[in-house]
């Protein structure tokens, strides 16, 4: 940015010699969203050029939709500077468009035009798109089922793991009997209890969050443990000294000073869930994207499939990065000292 | 001055409390065996006092601020402090430590507030924290974290979180032995002058007979491990101390004749 203000001045001093590096300037700071808009108008053109090999209706306007992002690439990059942040962070993400772009119209090309990758494996971008628009309703119900599941079983698993870890750190009592048990069961994947689950259990959604609870439990509470256990005792000493009892040595102490260990114990219980959840949908429960997948595969629609894993990588992404940002307004106090 | 009158505030009734060690004992399981740190000491300390204790390092002297503290109990003996028996922490005996041992996940302002919030008494007694955050010189870093501080200004914080609770007896484990020489001298003064203007009793651990003799009225020298009194001197010498005055350059020399260093400096 530095580099642009200084031949900027140039320029008002000696406008004969600027021109060059101003265009220099300008081929670098929005090549690479021209380019993008090459590769978009590259795919808009792969699917109007050629005939599709099989019956797909969102061709065209999947065309249209590919010259749409082309021209808001191509403006929004070039016209950057009068839009703000939205223009600054275009043009940083300009090479990732440039990427998909490109992988979007070779998929159109190997699959919808010339079938170099077998169908119906290999559905083209446009019959996903279908999928979307078509069978939104029963996508919609299913990403709902699963949500609810997934939060029901995880926050049911997160306190209870939060809370025995933080009595097994405190209670050397609590330890000795919790502690073994933990040993014994912690280490079990929690989709073993699967067919136990499902015939003791009254009804497979509440087997379904017990498994999810169960396998968000152990981390959260060896994290939660080991945390606490490793608080420093300088610190009880000093909350000590200046008359704290045991409840505010737990609460004000123990637990803030454990709550960074408690995060990544939450990360990988929020990890190991998501593989029980979509485990327990295809095998039992009869909503949710996992029993989506499973209904699509049973009817070789094989676009559906990849409909519902993408909106389940979306999903399982987006409550990470909630999960983040949560732990980023924590763990205020812990910036630019640990970061894991 | 605003600081002044601040500080006025906060002293309300805190004056001294006598602090009488009788005769104590204490050591520690080591995988087994017994090692003795405190043999048999037995001091005496008036109200108001600011007595340093000084021994080799490792001798026990902390181990003794703990017990003072009431962190930990004596093998035998007993502590008193004006007449009742130490058995616990209380925040009438405030520690300040080597480490400043703020908590990462606090600001400054909610570290000082800690003693008054652990004992329930902080939403009426809001002022104290200002109070002793403007006695130490810290007022506009109140929403810093730890992190953000030097160690300087982390082992002020220290101090206006021990001092927000009224001490009548401060203890000072080693609280300057990691700060640089610049910061530890002002610091020095500056705890003089919160000395003289609240009237609390002090006890001072330090391996440092120079930082002893300008700060104390009276500086106890202890034996190696297992800790004796070796030495009890009165300094009788007015505030400002001057760290060339001869007679305190006399006293230096015969406490580290004492300490066993008399050839080699």
């Amino acid at each position: 940015m530095s580099t642009y203000s200084l031949s900027d001045g140039l320029a008002s001093g000696a406008p004969g010699v600027s021109r060059a590096p101003l265009l220099a300037i300008w081929v670098r700071e929005s090549g690479v969203g021209i380019l993008a808009s090459v590769a978009w108008i590259g795919f808009g053109l792969s699917c109007l050029w050629w005939e599709d090999v099989g019956d797909w209706s969102r061709t065209h306007s999947l065309g249209i939709a590919a010259f749409i992002v082309a021209a808001v690439a191509l403006f929004g990059t070039v016209g950057a500077d009068y839009l703000g942040s939205a223009g600054r962070g275009l043009r940083k993400r300009a090479p990732w468009l440039v990427a998909l772009g490109a992988f979007l119209t070779l998929w159109e090309v190997a699959t919808a035009k010339f079938a170099w990758l077998p169908l119906p494996f290999f559905p083209p971008p446009q019959s996903i798109i279908e999928v979307y628009t078509d069978d939104l309703p029963k996508l919609l119900d299913s990403v709902f089922a699963s949500v609810k599941l997934q939060l029901g079983g995880y926050l049911i698993g997160a306190t209870i793991g939060f809370l025995t870890g933080v009595s097994i750190g405190w209670s050397r009592a609590v330890g000795y009997w919790v502690h073994p048990v933990l040993r014994f069961i912690g280490p079990l994947p929690a989709t073993a209890w699967l067919p136990i689950a499902f015939f003791t259990f009254p009804s497979s959604w509440s087997a379904s969050t017990f498994l999810i609870a169960l396998a968000t439990c152990f981390p959260v509470t060896v994290l939660t443990w080991s945390g606490v256990a490793s608080v420093s005792n300088a610190y009880y000493d000093v909350a000590r000294t200046l008359g704290a009892k045991p409840s505010f040595l737990v609460l004000k102490v123990a637990i803030p000073a454990a709550l960074p260990h408690v995060f990544v114990g939450l990360f990988m219980g929020l990890g190991s869930s998501f593989a029980v959840l979509v485990v327990a949908e295809m095998i039992g429960v009869k909503a949710g994207l996992g029993w989506y997948l499973q209904w699509a595969q049973g009817w070789a629609a094989y676009a559906n499939m990849y409909a519902a894993l993408i909106v389940m990588s979306l999903l399982c992404s987006g409550a990470i990065t909630l999960l983040f940002a949560i732990r980023d307004r924590l763990l205020v106090w812990q910036k630019g000292t640990v970061k894991w | 001055m605003v600081v002044a009158a601040l500080a006025e505030s906060i002293t309300h009734a805190a004056a001294g409390a006598a602090l009488d060690i009788e005769q104590v004992s204490h050591a520690f399981d080591i995988d087994g065996a017994e090692l003795p740190v405190l043999d048999d000491v037995s001091i005496s300390v008036e109200p108001g006092e600011f007595v340093a204790l000084l021994g080799p390092s490792g001798c026990g002297k902390s181990t003794l601020l703990r017990l003072v503290a009431g962190l930990d109990k004596p093998r035998s003996g007993t502590l008193r402090e004006d007449e009742n028996r130490i058995k616990s922490p209380h925040p009438s005996r405030v520690v300040v430590f080597q480490d400043p041992t703020l908590f990462p996940w606090r600001s400054v302002w909610d570290n000082v507030a800690l003693g008054l919030e652990a004992q329930g008494i902080l939403r009426s007694q809001r002022h104290h924290v200002d109070a002793a955050l403007d006695l130490v010189g810290l007022a506009s870093f109140r929403n810093a974290y730890p992190h953000q501080l030097s160690g300087g200004m982390a082992q002020r914080v220290a101090l206006a979180r021990a001092l927000v609770n009224d001490p009548k007896i401060l203890i000072l484990d080693e609280p300057l032995g990691k700060l640089d020489s610049l910061t530890r001298i002002t610091m020095q003064a500056e705890l003089v002058s919160l000395w003289q203007r609240k009237g609390f009793t002090t006890l001072l651990v330090t391996h440092d007979a120079e930082e002893a003799l300008v700060l104390a009225n009276r500086v106890i020298v202890f034996s190696d491990r297992p800790a004796r009194v070796k030495a009890d001197i009165r300094v009788d010498r007015p505030y400002p101390r001057h760290r060339g005055d001869p007679y305190l350059a006399d006293l230096r020399r015969q406490i580290l004749g004492l300490l066993g260093l008399d050839a080699t400096w």
